[in-house]
């Protein structure tokens, strides 16, 4: 007697365990943090690539301005991809574009911005990689929109036509 | 090409074979005087077929035939011969080939060696066996089959991942394959045996050959991975907590309690539906270890290539598995009502009892906190990490009872007992206890905890080792494995409070210096091998005494496919492993040095060999 | 058997005294705990990709900084949400992951007395 009423809650509990590896089969496992949005931007200071500054997080975004900031390096090749559309973003002057060299060396970098051109303001150095940690970023190339110090959107990986069209709504 | 051929055809008519089986199986057990010769020959034409296409795959893999979709995937022509073998197993689809072929191996020997057993449940479990068979046969030729063709013909494979390019884990699948196939008969056969309702002390005996083979395998299969992720993969570490691990840590735990169980069930007819029930859940988490990994619904260091339809094509299949069995369990398990359960609390079979209470709650970390993440996935869209930190904390402190009645539950007789030497079991265990204090005690850490912690792992050890030496204690094989584990045990336990380490950043011709350790960083080699290009770096490593190491780990540039691995450089001896290893870092010219200094290494490895060893000797003998 | 032990424990005790204690503890200990992000189902403290080199010196200067263990780890979780902690705190999303197992634990302990020491 006893068994007949246990047998039909196992049954039951393989069937959940059933629906819900089934479940997560069809799920994707490759994980990408929240792109949490208005929360404020961290407080750094960095050091500039091409001049010699040392600037802080509220001197580079003072203006009252859409910012974009962009991680890239010049050993990252779908910085290369995604380097036309920041050109053509960089003709809207409602938009400040910010770079953030991520472990890079100065060299290579420079000579990546005179080959391709460069359409950052300022290009601000993330020699050890933490500055990019303290923004939320795991990677290159990253991207985040950012106005009146909070930051907007967050792109993982690098723009494309659809991407740029949706820059262009946001900051219209 | 031709070989693609005669590969996968054999494949397709060992599936024939195993249809015709269970054919015949019907057929005979309707009138089963004896056993039909038709089912031996046929098992061995299965398994001569599966052999073939096995050896088909091989020969593809060693002439490099890239028309064969799997030899392109995960091969390359510069790879040495020994990787292009190992190579066959080291995918998915050769994998479970390998897997089909010791599954058709072992029912055979199951058919051949198993005498005194009624006709009616070998051909019962061989039913069982094929039923599994023929899923794994649908799911090659269905989902994964390695004999696909390409056209056009590439000239080049893609080449095996490099990481997979190493002795330790050409032999590591096998092996773990031998213990998970080897827990299939012990499903198969206990299915079978709770059908015919003849769970019994003589079907104990005779299943614990089987069990512990499977168990055998199984550990040193675990031992192994573990190696490898030891010098390969980790950077010092050999446990990780990983989800890949501890999917095969969940069948060992599994097995180990079923083999504690059919200890009691070999002398009394007690605990028959629990042996019945573990029997099948070793199984199946063996197969829902399969899943997970191969599904790729788990994050993991080690993760297969994987494809939704090959983890659907799995997941019915197991809950088919499943089902079945709990249909028969409920069906025609009774569990007899005789009083003989009443244990009297201080005996060998309360012992054992609390050695599976144990072992239960361990392997109910393991798995909640495996497929914990997956569920809350699902149902809330949570994403967390259950890391090391969680099994730590949930098993450490369960394991001080438990090493406690390691050492004490073999000393109890069986039915009622008291215990002799009163005296002298209590002047270990404070001898044990001042021990550990003596060597906690110089070390700020938890002093508590591991103070205890360590204190039952030394009681264990000081009682088995004293059970060495007692003529009159006849059990050497179970003797020792728990010398063995509280061997582990402890190693494991100073391996994490005394390792040091120090990571530095070093350029060619560089020093680092701190009070107790001077690391030179010498020079470097490069060298050009067949299918890649190594940097060696040479270090010359003075420790406090003043004494020399030489220690040169290398970078290997692989050209096919494109990856850079590690290999540390380990100098192992009896006390301690010195174990360094450097990386390149992004864009400068100086390297990343990680030096180790991990005592205690080459006895965790001895004392889980010493564990298997213990299964070894109790495999081979007589009962007395 | 009694010298035997004397001896056990002079050579335990002379093995340990000169092993000395880690620089940078404290960073392993936090790195250990945190996952690297894109090396799937590895700790910071195991892995050395870029991420995870950037992760550790960043672990250093929030340790400079005067930042408790708890502090760093929050910090993290902020910037990356729960996944990135391998230790699965206490709350409301883990009470089961954690209690369960105690909960079978119990259970296990209760039916083995019942059924088998208390059954007359």
């Amino acid at each position: 007697m006893k068994k007949k009423l246990i047998k039909y809650p196992i049954i039951l509990i393989f069937l959940i365990i059933f629906v819900v590896f089934y479940k997560s089969l069809k799920d994707t496992n490759i994980y990408t943090p929240e792109t949490k949005i208005n929360y404020d931007i961290p407080i750094f200071s960095a050091d500039l690539l091409l001049l010699n500054e040392n600037l802080t997080s509220t001197e580079i975004f003072e203006l009252d301005k859409f910012y974009l900031l962009n991680i890239w390096a010049s050993w990252c090749v779908p910085c290369r991809d995604e380097h036309s559309i920041l050109m053509t973003l960089s003709k809207n002057n409602k938009l400040n574009i910010i770079g953030m060299n991520y472990k890079d060396n100065k060299k290579n970098a420079k000579s990546f911005l005179d080959e391709l051109g460069n359409p950052y303001q300022k290009i601000i150095v993330d020699k050890n990689g933490t500055n990019s940690i303290e923004w939320g970023a795991y990677g290159v190339p990253e991207t985040f929109i950012i106005y009146n110090n909070k930051i907007l959107k967050k792109y993982i990986g690098p723009l494309n036509q659809e991407l740029f069209a949706e820059i262009q709504k946001i900051i219209k | 090409m031709i070989y693609s051929v005669v590969g996968h055809y054999s494949l397709i008519l060992g599936l024939c074979v195993g249809i015709i089986l269970i054919f015949f199986s019907i057929q005979n057990f309707k009138n089963s005087n004896q056993l039909d010769t038709k089912i031996l020959s046929f098992s061995f034409l299965q398994l001569l077929f599966v052999l073939i296409s096995f050896l088909a795959l091989i020969i593809s893999f060693v002439i490099s035939d890239f028309s064969n979709e799997t030899v392109f995937n995960n091969s390359h022509t510069t790879k040495p011969l020994f990787y292009k073998i190992s190579g066959t197993w080291g995918n998915h689809e050769g994998s479970l080939l390998l897997w089909l072929l010791v599954l058709t191996l072992f029912i055979f020997i199951f058919l051949l060696r198993t005498k005194n057993q009624p006709i009616k449940y070998k051909i019962l479990t061989l039913s069982f066996q094929q039923v599994i068979i023929i899923g794994f046969f649908l799911f090659l030729i269905q989902t994964s089959n390695p004999f696909n063709y390409l056209f056009p013909v590439p000239d080049e494979g893609l080449g095996l991942n490099p990481i997979l390019q190493d002795p330790a884990l050409a032999i590591h699948p096998p092996i773990l394959y031998l213990g998970y196939v080897g827990s299939s008969i012990i499903f198969s056969s206990a299915l079978a045996a709770t059908t015919l309702k003849m769970v019994s002390t003589s079907w104990a005996i005779h299943i614990k050959k089987w069990v512990l083979i499977s168990w055998i395998f199984l550990t040193v299969g675990i031992l192994l991975g573990s190696i490898w992720a030891y010098y390969e993969l980790g950077w010092g570490g050999f446990w990780f907590w990983d989800p890949v691990e501890n999917v095969s840590l969940m069948p060992w735990l599994a097995l180990t309690t079923l083999l504690h169980c059919i200890l009691v069930l070999e002398r009394k007819e007690i605990l028959t539906s629990w042996v019945i029930i573990l029997s099948i859940a070793t199984f199946t988490l063996s197969m829902c270890g399969t899943f997970l990994v191969r599904s790729g619904i788990l994050n993991s260091v080690h993760t297969f290539a994987n494809d939704p339809e090959r983890g659907l094509f799995i997941l019915i299949f197991l809950f088919a598995l499943i089902f079945m069995s709990l249909f028969i369990f409920f069906f025609f398990h009774h569990s007899s009502k005789n009083n003989s359960s009443n244990f009297f609390w201080l005996s060998k079979e309360t012992s054992i009892l609390v050695n599976n209470w144990f072992m239960m709650y361990f392997l109910s970390v393991v798995l909640i906190g495996t497929v914990y993440p997956i569920f809350l996935d699902v149902i809330s869209y949570q994403k967390i990490s259950v890391g090391p930190p969680f099994y730590h904390k949930l098993i450490a402190p369960f394991l001080i009872p438990f090493l406690f009645a390691m050492a004490i539950g073999p000393r109890l007789k069986w039915i009622r007992s008291d215990l002799k030497d009163k005296i002298y079991l209590i002047f270990l265990l404070i001898i044990s206890i001042l021990i550990s204090f003596f060597i906690v005690k110089n070390f700020n850490t938890n002093i508590l905890i591991n103070t205890i912690l360590i204190s039952s792992a030394f009681y264990l050890f000081f009682i088995t080792l004293k059970d060495f030496f007692n003529t009159k204690y006849k059990n050497f094989a179970q003797n020792t494995a728990h010398f063995g584990f509280s061997l582990l045990i402890l190693s494991i336990l100073f391996n994490n409070l005394f390792s040091s380490e120090i990571i530095t950043n070093l350029k060619v011709g560089e020093t680092y210096d701190n009070s107790k350790t001077k690391i030179v960083f010498e020079s470097i080699n490069q060298k050009k091998e067949k299918n890649y290009k190594s940097i060696i770096a040479n270090f010359k490593i003075t420790n406090s005494e003043g004494i020399n190491n030489n220690l040169s780990p290398e970078l290997r540039l692989y050209n096919q496919p494109n990856i850079t691995t590690s290999e540390a450089d380990i100098k192992t001896t009896l006390t301690k492993d010195k174990f360094i290893v450097i990386n390149l870092v992004q864009n400068q010219d100086y390297f990343n040095v990680r030096y180790q200094v991990k005592p205690f290494m080459l006895w965790i490895w001895l004392s889980v060999i010493m564990i298997s060893m213990g299964g070894l000797v109790s495999f081979l003998q007589k009962r007395i | 058997m009694k010298i035997f032990k004397k001896f056990i424990i002079i050579i335990l005790l002379l093995t340990f005294n000169n092993l000395y204690a880690n620089e940078n503890s404290e960073r392993n200990e936090i790195t250990k705990n945190l996952r690297c992000l894109i090396c799937q189902g590895q700790s910071v403290y195991d892995s050395d990709s870029d991420f995870a080199n950037s992760m550790k010196i960043l672990v250093d200067k929030k340790l400079e900084e005067g930042l408790t263990e708890k502090e760093i780890y929050n910090y993290f979780k902020k910037k990356y949400g729960d996944w990135i902690l391998y230790d699965p705190g206490l709350n409301k999303n883990t009470y089961l992951l954690w209690l369960l197992p105690i909960l079978i634990f119990l259970f296990g302990g209760a039916i083995i007395f019942k059924s088998f020491i208390l059954k007359k």
